[in-house]
């Protein structure tokens, strides 16, 4: 049944098959992109015609490497830099909002807490349209009573990090509150108690104990960014973000650069889980 | 206690504006454009509603994506729920460790590459295709693509981690000596099953099916890629009122639609379970 | 002269419970106050409120002669030293001391000077680049009280600051903390639930139950003259006998045990005796007690701390100390023993 009873063999040969297909089912796609990455022909699956690198550093008309294709090459920028933006914006006001609610009582605090996290349960779809319809809103709002025309509340750059970290700030507010519920409240008192304002307390005592779940917040939700589609498509402008420029590939241009941009990722997140994990080792 | 009144107002603001501009407002918005003509008049109508409900192919997509997110999740739960007890309970905590870091890496590496590799399993030419022909078991390729199946596929495996870490989270905190005592107690497998470990996992349960139904019901991806000309999915009547066919009132009122499915759903999965909300972020 | 604290009816109610209620107490410059009481009895709340983490619900707390009423934690010149001591683990010893001079914007150099003496007199010279994590536990001990030290706090606040340490370590930082407090000459109030504590260290005890202070006065008084059964009870062992009823100028246990006890002015319910107030095989005549005879029903063997337990027929079982004298080493189970008590070592009260 568990590791300290007895198992009859069907049982656990069972399980045991059931779990490695379970994987198998898991893996195969990612190992399938990454394989074919590297097959020497222009079709993006099987069959095999051999070995190259001409998906990462071709340059020629026929084959467009990754590292030639420059529109992709900047969509990879772009989505790296929202990705930054979202993760900082995020990790800053959702380490505020955990110690907001974690460490105050105030009217209306079950609804405020309730609308933070709301994006949890709010799909990506209607949450990216909202944002839209209430950004444009405000946007011809200002333009027509006032006659200001700001770029920031059109489609865009900033639009998708504000559409991002709608969401963004409450899984690092998650993160973040399960590691200050362990902060033991006698600290931030002694803080006080040497004469410290609230705001020193947090600053010089809580902020440093919560160190950890803050970067672990930060990496979470700049992977979210770097793969968020649903959301994103609604607020992008002309400059796509990775997603959405794999997305319009994948529908009408398959090339296996398609499978070298894969292969990226999948390594780049691979190392990152990799270090993660030994990281949380290294914490206990 | 002025330091403490400038310390809350320094956190307050910050969360009082994200949740304000990004959250409410935008909300607020949805809502009354969705009850706005197209034609830019400012006045209030139920076109757009009625327009859902006149047209068989709004409603029918809409009633068959809700109850297909139902099937996936329950899906999701019977092929997850073996998985995390492994995980959890049966295996050594080294390997359980390692297993648990391949679990984590397609969910980081994000639905359009996972989607994306499953396009080239399944293809007509794809990998299991191809494989299957060069062992001499099929001559054609099998139809495993752009159908019901595959984006039941890609949808089972771009949720059901949401499932398995919630499970295992609760799964953890089941002490081995509750199913050591009722093994000696005489129970079967299936009873401790029935009687410990699923009552006990309960809330991790139901908070994998919640994130599970709503990435289903909002998921555009998988559908729209993997999902053939049969498999309707109300997010993709959204898409198409907002990108091609530029009818946002009648896009916002679909999306509050779904948002209310979506909502009235969780609100009875909570109610059933009596469960609150905040607990589902845990 | 203002006192340096002076609690004025202060009440603290927590919906309907009653944490403190009309609690008064002056204090003197450079005393050591110990709180004592059960834990539950509202004395980490008294502590808390004077602190300023929680704000009375009536009343008024005065620092030398100034209201603290809406005085946030951090203006009050009271610093804490709290029962799981609350060293940031994050920073060294010295970043801990300098921590609370660095708030009050003093210069660095002087704050370091004031440190590192502070150090000096907690003896931990050279302990100002070692972790939190590397200290043992009396290290800790000073570390947090030199940290509040360094404030120079007009009171400094103990919460239960030894209940962590093992018990020897524990009777010798008793002593130290008594020595560092006569030296330095900050008054404390010390909260514990330890009564050993409180009678070494302490210049007057406040003896504290369901949040009321029942006795404030010296360890010497609290055990010789208790003014309530709780503090009788509670400070140091007795012997209780539940009362039934005064005939005249005797008092009628429950077990009907009858003992003189003269000049009451009232009708006790309970009364309390201690161990070492009976005189066991007195010599000669006993003015003034009561005397009695009875059979040992065992002998509590503890070194210096020997005791018998006797029970008249059908009486109450009695607690009594053995004093350390050859005389009584020969004390044998079923010895038929006399006792007296004095007449003025017998407390009666009305619960």
């Amino acid at each position: 049944m568990i590791r300290s009873l007895p198992n009859s063999p069907l049982y656990k040969y069972g399980f045991r098959v059931y779990v490695t297909l379970f994987f198998i089912f898991l893996l195969m796609p990612l190992i399938a992109v990454s394989v074919l990455a590297f097959n020497d022909t222009s079709a993006i699956t099987l069959p095999w015609k051999g070995f190259t690198l001409d998906w990462f550093f071709a340059d020629t008309t026929e084959r467009l490497g990754l590292f030639a294709d420059e529109d992709l090459l900047r969509s990879i920028w772009i989505s790296l830099q929202t990705a930054f933006m979202m993760a900082t914006l995020s990790t800053i006001v959702g380490t505020i909002a955990s110690l907001l609610f974690e460490s105050f009582t105030f009217r209306f605090k079950n609804l405020l807490y309730f609308f933070a996290i709301a994006p949890l349960v709010i799909p990506g779809v209607i949450l990216g349209i909202s944002i839209l319809l209430g950004s444009t809103f405000v946007g011809a709002w200002l333009d027509t009573h006032l006659g200001i025309d700001l770029e920031i509340f059109g489609p865009g750059f900033w639009l998708v990090v504000l559409g991002q970290f709608s969401f963004g700030a409450t899984y690092a507010m998650l993160l973040v509150s399960a590691r200050l519920k362990k902060f033991d409240p006698e600290l931030e008192e002694a803080a006080l108690s040497l004469k410290a304002t609230r705001l020193e307390s947090m600053w010089y005592i809580t902020i440093p104990f919560l160190k950890p779940a803050i970067l672990g917040a930060f990496v979470v939700t700049f992977l979210m960014s770097f793969a968020n589609f649903n959301t994103t498509i609604f607020l992008v402008g002309s400059d796509p973000t990775l997603p959405v420029d794999l997305y319009s590939r994948i529908k009408f241009s398959s090339t296996p650069v398609l499978n070298a941009v894969s292969f990226m990722i999948v390594l780049m997140i691979t190392i990152v889980a990799i270090i993660s994990t030994f990281m949380k080792r290294k914490n206990r | 206690m002025d330091g403490n009144k400038k310390a809350f107002y320094f956190l307050f603001i910050p969360v009082a504006l994200w949740l304000f501009i990004l959250i409410i407002l935008p909300h607020i918005d949805l809502f009354l454009s969705s009850f706005k003509p197209n034609s830019g008049e400012d006045v209030y109508t139920l076109e757009n509603y009625s327009a859902f409900f006149a047209d068989p192919i709004y409603w029918r997509t809409f009633i068959n994506t809700a109850s297909y997110a139902i099937g996936v999740t329950l899906l999701a739960f019977v092929v997850s729920f073996p998985i995390a007890f492994y995980l959890v309970k049966v295996i050594s905590p080294k390997v359980s460790g390692f297993l648990m870091l391949l679990l984590l890496i397609p969910l980081w590496i994000g639905e359009l590459v996972t989607i994306y590799g499953w396009v080239i399993l399944l293809g007509e030419q794809g990998v299991i295709n191809e494989s299957l022909k060069f062992l001499g078991l099929i001559d054609h390729s099998l139809p495993l693509i752009y159908n019901n199946l595959s984006m039941t596929i890609g949808l089972l495996y771009m949720s059901m981690l949401f499932m398995i870490i919630p499970i295992m989270t609760t799964m953890e905190s089941l002490d081995d000596a509750m199913i050591e005592a009722a093994s000696d107690l005489g129970a079967s497998k299936w009873t401790v099953f029935r009687r410990i470990v699923i009552p006990h996992a309960m809330p991790g349960i139901i908070n994998g099916s919640i994130i599970v139904f709503m990435l289903v019901i909002g998921d555009y991806v998988a559908p729209n890629i993997l999902g053939g000309k049969s498999s309707l999915w109300f997010t993709e009547q959204i898409y198409n009122q907002f990108l091609s066919t530029f009818n946002w009132n009648q896009g916002a009122a679909f999306g509050f639609l779904l948002l209310i499915i979506s909502s009235a759903t969780i609100w009875m999965a909570l109610r059933l379970s009596g469960q609150k909300l905040d607990k589902v972020g845990d | 002269m203002d006192h340096i604290l002076e609690l004025r009816g202060i009440s603290k109610y927590f919906g309907d419970f009653v944490a403190s209620k009309d609690v008064n107490m002056l204090v003197e410059e450079g005393e050591f106050i110990s709180v004592l009481g059960p834990s539950g009895c509202g004395k980490t709340t008294l502590l808390r409120m004077i602190a300023g983490f929680m704000e009375e619900s009536e009343g008024d707390i005065l620092i030398k002669g100034k209201s603290m009423k809406g005085v946030s934690p951090e203006k009050r010149p009271v610093n804490i030293v709290f029962q799981s001591l609350a060293l940031f683990p994050m920073m060294n010893v010295y970043e801990n001391v300098v921590f609370g001079l660095k708030r009050k914007k003093i210069g660095k150099e002087e704050a370091r000077e004031l440190a590192l003496d502070m150090l000096h007199r907690v003896g931990l010279d050279g302990f100002e680049k070692k972790k939190i994590s590397e200290l043992s536990g009396g290290q800790k001990q000073r570390v947090a009280i030199a940290r509040s030290l360094v404030m120079k706090p007009s009171i400094l606040l103990l919460d239960e600051p030894l209940s962590a340490l093992d018990r020897k370590l524990r009777e010798h930082m008793k002593v130290e903390l008594k020595e560092l407090q006569k030296e330095i000459g900050t008054t404390f109030i010390y909260i514990t639930h330890d009564q050993s504590e409180a009678l070494v260290m302490s210049d007057r005890v406040a003896v504290m139950n369901k949040g009321l202070i029942e006795q404030l006065d010296t360890p010497h008084n609290l055990y010789n003259h208790p003014k309530t059964a709780f503090v009788a009870g509670f400070v140091g062992d007795n012997n209780r006998f539940e009362v039934a009823s005064r005939e005249g100028e005797k008092v009628v246990t429950k077990r009907g045990w009858k003992v003189t006890k003269p000049d009451l002015d009232f009708d006790p319910t309970v009364m309390y005796i201690r161990p070492e107030a009976f005189i066991v095989n007195p010599e000669g005549e006993v003015a003034d007690s009561e005397i009695f005879e009875a059979e040992i029903n065992t002998v509590l063997f503890d070194g210096a701390n020997t005791k018998i337990l006797v029970k008249p027929e059908g009486r109450d079982e009695i607690l009594i100390a053995l004093p350390q004298n050859a005389r009584f080493q020969a004390l044998k189970e079923g010895d038929t023993v006399r006792v007296a008590v004095a007449y003025d070592n017998i407390k009666c009260y009305k619960e």
